[in-house]
């Protein structure tokens, strides 16, 4: 059923939509990324994979590529049809420096960034949080809440994290809709404040 | 929810994109959306570019969507799109980077349509 090559027709995009966006989905390996963009995605989660060298090169790249040495990284992405004009792209993608020619390519012309983090184990997005400020991507951090996993004060979880003042910090469930998407909301609320500041 | 590796990912790109490893425009962003311009002749294509020509006649879909419906990687797709579209078979409708003054309309709109789904 996830073959590639479906025999179901793929679910076209209405004729009105004009502009499309993209929101990149970051966090360490089993954060909950697939989770949320399966739980937020109007069509099924798809998954494209990218080549790269050892050198974390795009194979595009390259003039060559029969005897390089490459790995693959796959991200997985969903879809929202937002209004008549607008689709959003959620890309979900481990924030990993060797991969940072790929990151450029996801990250040109993004809106922003939801870096998910899981209480249990915070050191493991502090590689996340550094390439997405390296793009210079704003960003809002959620907490993906895990059974089990403690629960700190937020302000704690903003020290540990460093966060800004201004980043938003919300808690959520990536297998909940709304709590998902509330929590979107708070990034795209945070990147309209950005840009509204800006002269 | 794990997608299955497919058979068409194994295809080596090199034999798939004609020893090209570089699209001859640098257009496609993965959220750019494209689709068929119509009934142009398919023959002399690869099977790889039939393939996207009959995928995106029903309408439009993202570079990463054509990526991910094909199994193939996304720079290896950017290169047979690029093709397609100087080739006269495919049309781009829709980039990603936005234009600096109308972002903070755009982000309004996202917002609001984010609100309406809750
Ligand atoms: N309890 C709980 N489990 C979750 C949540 N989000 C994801 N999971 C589980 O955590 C595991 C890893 O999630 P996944 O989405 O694959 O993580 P990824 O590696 O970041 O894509 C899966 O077994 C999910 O079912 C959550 O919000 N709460
Ligand atoms: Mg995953």
């Amino acid at each position: 059923m996830d073959s590639a090559l479906a025999s179901e027709p793929p679910p076209y995009l209405p004729d009105t939509v004009r502009t499309s966006v993209k929101i990149l989905i970051v966090g360490h390996f089993a954060v909950g990324k697939t989770t949320y963009i399966g739980t937020l995605s109007e069509i099924r989660p798809l998954r494209t994979e990218e080549r790269m060298t050892q050198a974390g090169a795009a194979v595009d790249d390259l003039a060559g590529i029969k005897d390089k040495t490459t790995t693959t990284v796959a991200m997985d992405f969903g879809r929202l049809t937002l209004t008549d004009d607008i689709v959003l792209y959620l890309f979900g993608t481990p924030g990993q420096e060797r991969f940072s020619r790929l990151w450029d390519d996801l990250a040109r012309g993004a809106l922003g960034a939801l870096i998910l983090v899981d209480t249990a184990r915070l050191d493991r997005s502090f590689a996340a949080m550094d390439v997405v400020e390296k793009q210079g991507l704003p960003y809002a951090v959620a907490v993906n809440h895990f059974d089990g996993s403690p629960s700190f004060p937020e302000d704690e979880v903003r020290e540990a994290l460093d966060l800004a003042p201004g980043t938003p910090l919300v808690t959520c469930d990536a297998r909940d809709r709304r709590s998902s998407t509330e929590a979107l909301i708070s990034l795209v609320d945070h990147l309209l404040t950005l840009d509204t500041e800006q002269p | 929810m794990t997608p299955r590796r497919n058979e068409r990912a194994l295809v080596r790109p090199h034999v798939v994109t004609g020893g090209r490893a570089r699209p001859s425009r640098n257009v496609f962003d993965v959220v750019t959306l494209v689709l068929a311009t119509g009934d142009l002749p398919r023959t002399g294509l690869t099977p790889e570019k039939v393939q996207i020509v009959e995928l995106c006649l029903g309408g439009a879909l993202s570079v990463a969507e054509i990526s991910g419906h094909l199994g193939l990687p996304v720079g290896i797709t950017r290169v047979l799109l690029s093709d397609l579209v100087d080739s006269g078979h495919l049309t781009t409708r829709a980039g990603a980077p936005a234009a600096p003054a109308p972002k903070v309309r755009l982000l309004q709109e996202v917002l609001d349509g984010l609100r309406a789904r809750l």
